[in-house]
């Protein structure tokens, strides 16, 4: 759509006012660094970097993402359930220029980072998904709405019944294995510390190896 | 899952990265990539134009054509394309979906071909962008009503056996079809027009007669008038009757606005009689004839274009409700206004707000009257403000109601133009539709000759007559062959076959040969042409002549029993070449000759056409072979001649 890479949201009802002429010409175009260069940045080869720009420019034609579209591509990989609030934390994980917008660059230093990034660096990733305000702590409140919105990804229908208590108990369950000092709060170091240790979550890391 | 966004899906997987740390359990072992298939380029090659394109673009959409294995029956290993027989154009629009995720219609092309290639890539039109799918959807309606009316005109078209109440519904309904209904049209029509015009000279002053003024005529020659009004009464009256009658469905027949407005048009009369004598309710009476005036919409039977103007205000109806309710609200607004306004003059006519409603219509419509003026400068400035909005508000809605006419009266003319276009059309399809049954028959004659020289050895001729037909025909004809052998029943063409529906009718069957003996008689035209046929020839009469010389065979004939048919076919061949014989001096159009040859038991049936189902004939033996075995076992087996008419 014509709004994309527009830095400010734009309500999607037939309001004559809003369109004017100013709208057609404020649209950006954007365009990523050179292959080569990317190629440097990230550990993806020439050719995963091709398959990954067309499939980002056929679904971005003016070559930057912006939330909404971002939470309607995702939200099409889970048709059961709400996926928007788990969307926009991505969303704002991979904007690390806080602008509002992901471009491609963006988009594929994160993705390398999950993808091809040594275990430390996903877990840092991981942690700057969950740290919402980005001070370098995981809070309880922060805990809980990023379970709230993995929980909702999951739908109303499900084996057992998602309890209401569900995301609350497991935000317990995680607070209790990765606090170790028992402050309220998990630090980086609490957070890499405890994942390095734990087997299953080492075990899990290596889903990613295949996915391109 | 859907769409354009498949290409994600590393990014989804890799967004899984939140959920690991918080999970109690590990995740699952992901599925491997089996042989890492690298995005290749794809050739697709429509009639010669080759549109390349990612595998993985093809892949987006895995219930087509394109995206599913389905495609792979059309690969050509030797050019190591995928070849498609297809429009180019129409795939070019179909190729963008599966770049774009957008399906989108070309104005240009013609709606049924576009739905075809849907259809063949298995692409359903609902996924059509919204950008086109409002043009879709409306040529496919306007194809469909084309579509439907040229099916209402062949349901016109064939009568089966229709009961008389049917035929006289269909009498009345298309005064086109016969004499009597034309007439009686016609004849309804002139009493329409004869009872509209009573009613309007009934009221013109005829003349004062010496003693008094002048009189209308209806007062003043009041028996010939109710006389004419009986007449066209009665006339109406049986005319309402008879539909009635002929209605297939009666109660919706009564339903109808039509039949409404015959009844309303009859009624006053009825109900003035009843009431005559009663003086007290003279005037109900009198506004009774008003409705008499009614009967001049009896003409909208007779003319397409009224009822086009009917059918046009009840499909504008939300229109003119628009209309009329905007008049309305106008209406009271500019009567309250000059009320007001005028309050204060003497000697104003607008004395009350409903007496200003006349005013105000009468300014709107621009008619001006001037029974009704505004004195004050006020009421004179919201006058004219009056006159003014009034253009507009009525000018809205007309164009609407007139496009919406016009349509309509445009479609009317195109199926009338369809339908006289039609007859010469379906014409011109039978010429060529009966070409290649006269070439199956042609063939057939050519293919038995074939098999008889074959059987004789006479190789050169054998060769020279194959290569006339080409391969497809004569598989075509293998085909055809194999039906008639099948049931049992051979072709034969439409002369034929109505010339022997002509003879049942006119002849019934001579007695044949004794070992026809149980089964003769009531046979049909076969036999009977047979036996027209035979006459000129010394050897008329079949019985005594079937000793293995020719037989001639006017119609086609075939033993319809399963074991003698070679025997049967034989005769039939023996016939058959007499008839050629026959026929080929005629001239007739019928292509049955087949030479025989006395020794073969060719196999072939003979034939024409290929169409009517046969007709069943009462078991006849008509086979008088030469060895006595065939004729008994004919005449044992108590074969069935059908004779199967062409097209």
């Amino acid at each position: 759509s014509e709004h994309t890479g527009r830095l400010h949201s734009h309500s999607p009802s037939w309001d004559f006012s809003s369109i004017t002429d100013e709208d057609e010409l404020s649209a950006v175009r954007y365009r990523p660094e050179r292959l080569d260069h990317l190629e440097q940045k990230t550990n993806f080869s020439k050719k995963e970097l091709q398959v990954l720009y067309r499939g980002f420019k056929n679904e971005c034609p003016s070559g930057v993402v912006n939330e909404e579209t971002f939470k309607s591509i995702y939200s099409q990989f889970f048709p059961h359930g709400d996926s928007s609030m788990y969307a926009h934390f991505l969303f704002e994980a991979f904007d690390t220029r806080n602008n509002g917008s992901v471009s491609f660059e963006d988009f594929v230093v994160s993705l390398s980072i999950i993808l091809r990034g040594s275990i430390t660096d996903k877990l840092n990733w991981a942690f700057n998904l969950y740290d919402l305000n980005k001070d370098g702590c995981i809070t309880r409140e922060e805990m809980t709405d990023i379970m709230h919105s993995i929980y909702d990804m999951m739908g109303k229908y499900t084996y057992p019944c998602i309890g209401d208590n569900a995301p609350m108990e497991h935000v317990d369950n995680f607070f209790q294995k990765m606090d170790k000092n028992n402050d309220g709060v998990v630090t980086i170091e609490e957070f890499l510390e405890t994942c390095q240790r734990d087997e299953s979550i080492m075990q899990s890391m290596h889903m990613f190896d295949s996915v391109i | 899952m859907a769409t354009g966004v498949a290409a994600w899906l590393p990014f989804a997987r890799a967004a899984a990265i939140g959920w690991m740390p918080v999970a109690n359990c590990p995740m699952p072992v992901a599925p491997m990539a089996n042989s890492k298939r690298k995005d290749e380029l794809i050739i697709l090659n429509v009639s010669g134009h080759r549109f390349q394109t990612w595998r993985t673009t093809l892949d987006r959409y895995p219930d087509t054509l394109l995206g599913s294995s389905e495609k792979d029956f059309f690969y050509n290993e030797e050019i190591k394309e995928y070849f498609f027989d297809r429009d180019p154009d129409a795939f070019r629009s179909i190729l963008n979906f599966y770049r774009t995720g957008k399906l989108h219609y070309p104005r240009h092309q013609c709606i049924s071909a576009y739905d075809e290639e849907l259809i063949f890539f298995g692409i359903i039109p609902e996924i059509i962008g919204d950008c086109c799918y409002e043009e879709y959807k409306d040529r496919k309606r306007e194809n469909l009503e084309r579509l439907q009316d040229d099916q209402e005109e062949n349901k016109d078209m064939k009568l089966p056996h229709m009961n008389f109440r049917e035929t006289m519904w269909r009498a009345f309904e298309n005064p086109h079809t016969s004499t009597m209904a034309l007439v009686f049209y016609y004849v309804t029509g002139f009493f329409i027009a004869i009872s509209v015009l009573t009613n309007v000279v009934e009221t013109v002053p005829c003349g004062s007669t010496a003693n008094q003024k002048d009189m209308p005529c209806g007062e003043r020659y009041t028996v010939a008038f109710f006389c004419m009004d009986t007449a066209c009464v009665m006339i109406f009256t049986v005319e309402y009757l008879l539909r009635l009658f002929a209605a297939p469905s009666r109660y919706r027949f009564m339903r109808s606005v039509m039949s409404i407005i015959d009844v309303v048009a009859i009624l006053p009369y009825y109900i003035g009689l009843v009431m005559s004598n009663n003086e007290d309710v003279s005037g109900a009476f009198v506004t009774l004839r008003v409705f008499r005036v009614f009967r001049i919409f009896k003409f909208s039977r007779h003319s397409q274009g009224l009822r086009i103007l009917g059918y046009t205000l009840k499909s504008c109806a939300s229109e003119l409700g628009f209309l009329l309710f905007s008049l309305t609200m106008a209406i009271i607004i500019f009567a309250t206004v000059m009320f007001y306004a005028e309050k204060g003059s003497s000697s104003s006519k607008f004395t009350s707000i409903p007496a200003s409603f006349w005013y105000t219509i009468v300014t709107m419509t621009t008619l001006g009257y001037g029974d009704m003026v505004p004195k004050t400068i006020a009421g004179k400035i919201f006058g004219s403000i009056c006159s003014l909005s009034g253009v507009l508000v009525i000018a809205l809605p007309v164009p609407v109601i007139v496009s919406n006419f016009s349509r309509i009266y445009h479609q009317n003319q195109r199926s009338d133009k369809r339908r006289a276009q039609k007859k010469a059309r379906l014409a011109r399809i039978r010429i060529s539709k009966s070409g290649s049954a006269n070439a199956f028959l042609h063939s057939k004659r050519n293919g038995l000759l074939n098999e008889l020289l074959e059987l004789t050895d006479t190789e050169e001729d054998e060769q020279k007559l194959t290569k006339s037909t080409s391969l497809l025909e004569s598989q075509h004809h293998h085909l055809l062959n194999c039906l008639e052998k099948t049931t049992a029943h051979a072709f034969v063409d439409e002369q034929m076959y109505e010339q022997n529906c002509l003879e049942t009718a006119l002849q019934t069957y001579p007695s044949r040969s004794p070992s026809l003996s149980s089964h003769d008689s009531s046979v049909g035209t076969c036999c009977s042409r047979r036996g027209k046929r035979n006459t000129p020839l010394p050897s008329s009469h079949p019985v005594p002549t079937h000793q293995g010389p020719l037989q001639e065979l006017s119609a086609i004939h075939i033993q319809c029993c399963d074991r003698p048919s070679h025997t049967a076919s034989r005769s039939n061949l023996n016939r058959k070449t007499d008839e050629s014989g026959r026929l080929n001096s005629k001239g007739s159009r019928i292509t049955t000759a087949i030479i025989s040859l006395p020794s073969p038991p060719a196999l072939t049936p003979d034939a024409d056409s290929l169409r009517r189902p046969p007709q069943r004939r009462p078991p006849l033996t008509l086979g008088h072979p030469a060895a006595p075995s065939i004729q008994t076992t004919t005449s044992s087996a108590g074969t069935n001649i059908v004779k199967v008419s062409s097209l």
